[in-house]
């Protein structure tokens, strides 16, 4: 353990996916509680568009259940702040040479977060929670909108980022350190779309499961039951869409783009020795990079290459034409991840896809067997998302920016930060989370206890300042 | 334009100073100020809608010192690497000891949220000011732009002097901010610290003229050279008599907006006596970094004056608004109410 960039690195993965388990529900929670708000915004009676033909009743129902909602989501937005701070200043202290060379170029994204995201995020959140009966209710509904475009703005910047160290584009430099050459270039790399979509339909998911999961919780418990049903319905309807959308298109196209630009990383993700004239799809197997053999393989002959690029017979590249320097360094960390992403991504839409028909038939909310699937299913869409960000960095490796710079040279100089201090550091930063973490579920099981009906407490000081002015 | 952005960074963490320095300075007072659980929600309720606002400033500082001087927030960030990891735990600390303390109905629980609050924003305050001390006194740089700090290092003498008197001065911000923001026993608790405080202030103001002198000679030189500088350091002591002024006057608004001013001039003569430096090398020493030689490729510093003057009109249009709405009828109005 005296290697100072393996534990930086291992602070850095203990920190980020800490971290991320927030965004994904904030994401997620917030682009639903926007729908709900939607819909008790503009529903009527007499509404053009079905989704919001309600009844007064029915649109009390969704107000209400977006407070509820709103709970859970300051409480997790609040986790996902003071954990998300630490990501952008350890790329200072950890990642010191990275930050030197690539600063030029990745601190404008980073940069741009902070500012068109976060301030609008935080304000319209503190309106959100605080001002339900201070504003009127456009101003309520609007800041409920700008918390979801916040949240989805400052995504955007973290995937530009990341797939800036993906996919290097717009940029001139030497050894030492690369310049800025076109800002549109960076905004408009082609690795961003996708890469986005796709994540963000990753966290659109996890917020459709959580919606669901509750519903779910609390019809089986036999409580809160008119609420149980609207999460229930927005939470399986949401989830097929997101699924599908997750598979098809932006799942393929993101594959298709590591398929193009990094070879090397296409190959662990599939598990792919030999170059192929009509690569299988490995459905089941473990790689042996020993002996650079796949073992116990279930494959479907031809169907990664047609996939790859809509030809049968198309080549594709295995990790034997590749340079042992330029392989990730633990392909069978890339392969498991990204098998375990794909598997349980296909598990989730078999799951939402039953629901929806389940729900259209009318007989979801007493299908106790479905209900106990919704329940039990939204652990494993954060799994899903935490295994895709494990195949995206690990299967970049050895590179922290690809073809540019080697993880090895990125770290900060160990005179500045040596071994010991990193690992008092990372020690420091497990037991905080870890505290952090207990805290926050115990404070989560508190609000699901109090159910959606329960007499409006403070949730946190924004809401009681509103408790003050109320006074 | 190096230049340029120099100036909008001292501009970003000065307005963090002064709006997160009074959720700080009303932590760091916060067990003593607020005896009763309704002052203490009290107190808390006032900064609870705002804080996290304010805290977005420090983190948009840190992204435009590393879009705009990538060099410096490497160097500055590694050579620092414990302070600011401490920093990190704080900032986690202070959130939720904020955040959390509504979510249990448990007085011992409150307690503990206080507790975690309090010491974290007062620690922070110290932190910050030992990092600005060893910002202004220079660190040992070597000419690859890195240099390293052992934790007692950080904390050398005269860092620590500068650690105390950002305790003091935003402890006296937050006081100033409760002494009109507050009700009752609160806010009359709040003027007194915050004319008690204003004593201490004065005298550290004066007496860190001269061991600034020793350490970095030049900062004086720099102002005197450029004499229209010198309008920052006047505007530091226009607004320390400012808030004797209307704290005698009882006129604790104007007071409050003295105390902002205060800090405005503290951090402004600093940045204007440290330039072309950002982080200068000890004893004038080679291999400062400066504008000049930390900064980023010119697009990138072209392309962000276009962006950045988009991003924060936006920004100072939500935050107009949202304290619009949260300062107007909170405070004062509803006294005869309760």
């Amino acid at each position: 353990m005296s290697d100072p960039v393996l534990i930086d690195r291992l602070q850095f993965t203990l920190t980020v996916t800490f971290h991320y388990l927030f965004p994904i529900l904030t994401m997620g929670l917030a682009l639903f509680i926007a729908w709900l708000k939607t819909v008790s915004y503009f529903g009527r009676e007499d509404h053009r568009l079905r989704p919001f033909r309600r009844t007064e009743a029915e649109r009390e129902a969704y107000e209400s259940a977006a407070r509820f909602w709103a709970k859970i989501f300051a409480v997790n937005f609040a986790v996902g702040v003071v954990t998300g701070i630490p990501l952008e200043f350890q790329f200072g202290t950890n990642w010191a040479r990275f930050s030197n060379y690539a600063g030029g170029v990745i601190g404008t994204t980073l940069a741009m977060e902070g500012v068109f995201a976060f301030f609008a995020e935080s304000v319209f959140l503190g309106i959100f929670l605080a001002g339900r009966d201070r504003v009127s209710p456009r101003i309520h509904y609007l800041s409920a909108v700008f918390v979801f475009v916040g949240s989805w703005l400052s995504g955007f910047f973290i995937i530009a980022t990341n797939a800036w160290m993906q996919h290097p584009v717009a940029y001139s430099g030497s050894g030492d350190k690369v310049e800025l050459d076109s800002f549109w270039g960076l905004l408009t790399n082609d690795w961003v779309s996708w890469q986005y979509l796709h994540n963000m339909s990753g966290a659109a998911i996890t917020g459709a499961f959580v919606l669901a999961a509750m519903g779910a919780f609390f019809l089986l418990s036999g409580k809160h039951e008119q609420f149980a049903r609207i999460s229930i319905s927005v939470g399986v309807v949401g989830a097929l869409i997101f699924s599908a959308l997750q598979i098809f298109p932006t799942g393929d196209r993101a594959a298709r783009n590591v398929a193009e630009h990094q070879p090397a990383a296409f190959a662990a993700m599939e598990g792919l020795f030999e170059t192929e004239n009509g690569a299988p799809l490995v459905i089941i197997g473990n790689p042996n990079t020993d002996t650079r053999e796949l073992e116990s393989t279930i494959a479907l002959p031809k169907v990664l290459s047609f996939l790859t690029s809509r030809r049968w017979d198309a080549r594709t590249t295995g990790l034997n034409d590749i340079p042992v320097d330029e392989w990730p360094d633990s392909v069978p960390l890339v392969y498991y991840a990204y098998h375990i992403m794909v598997g349980l991504g296909s598990i989730l839409l078999a799951i939402a896809l039953l629901g929806v028909i389940l729900l259209w038939r009318g007989s979801l909310f007493t299908s106790k067997p479905m209900l106990w699937a919704l329940m039990l299913a939204f652990p494993f869409t954060y799994i899903a998302n935490i295994a895709g960000w494990v195949t995206a960095e690990t299967a970049r490796q050895p590179w922290i920016v690809y073809g540019l710079l080697r993880t090895k040279d990125a770290a900060s100089p160990a005179e500045s930060v040596p071994a010991g201090t990193s690992m008092f550091t990372l020690l420091g930063f497990s037991g905080l989370y870890l505290l952090l973490g207990i805290v926050f579920l115990m404070l989560i099981v508190r609000i699901v206890n109090q159910g959606p009906e329960s007499v409006q407490l403070p949730t946190t000081s924004t809401q009681a300042a509103a408790g003050a002015g109320e006074a | 334009m190096e230049t340029a952005w120099f100036c909008l960074l001292a501009v970003m963490v000065t307005m963090y100073v002064v709006l997160d320095g009074f959720d700080l300075g009303v932590g760091a007072l916060h067990l003593f100020l607020s005896r009763t659980e309704e002052e203490r929600e009290e107190a808390t309720a006032a900064i609870g809608p705002v804080w996290n606002g304010n805290e977005v400033w420090l983190i948009a500082s840190g992204g435009v010192l590393f879009m705009a001087f990538p060099k410096a927030y490497a160097g500055a960030f590694s050579g620092l690497y414990f302070g600011l990891i401490i920093v990190l735990w704080l900032l986690v600390g202070r959130g939720l000891g904020l955040e959390f303390r509504h979510q249990l109905d448990s007085p011992l629980w409150r307690s503990a949220c206080d507790a975690v609050f309090c010491l974290s924003s007062a620690a922070l305050a110290l932190v910050f000011g030992v990092a600005l001390g060893n910002v202004v006194r220079g660190v040992p740089l070597g000419a690859d732009g890195y240099f390293s700090l052992p934790l007692f290092n950080i904390l050398n003498w005269y860092a620590l002097l500068i650690g105390v008197f950002g305790l003091v001065v935003l402890a006296a911000h937050g006081a100033g901010f409760l002494a009109f923001r507050g009700t009752g026993d609160l806010a009359l608790r709040a003027q007194r610290w915050a004319r008690g405080l204003w004593i201490p202030e004065a005298l550290l103001f004066v007496a860190l003229i001269g061991p600034t002198y020793a350490v970095r000679d030049e900062m004086l030189q720099n102002l005197i050279d450029h004499p229209w500088r010198l309008v920052f350091p006047l505007l530091a002591v226009a607004a320390l008599a400012g808030i004797f002024i209307f704290q005698r006057a009882r006129d604790w608004a104007r007071a409050f907006a003295s105390s902002s001013l205060f800090i405005v001039g503290l951090l402004t003569t600093m940045a204007a006596g440290l330039y072309p430096n950002l982080l200068p090398a000890r004893d004038g020493q080679p291999h400062s970094l400066t504008v000049d030689n930390a900064a980023a490729g010119s697009h990138t510093l072209k392309a962000a004056l276009i962006w950045w003057p988009v991003g924060m009109a936006l920004a100072v249009v939500y935050f107009v608004f949202a304290y619009r709405m949260f300062f107007r009828g909170a405070g004062k109005p509803q006294l005869g109410t309760d």
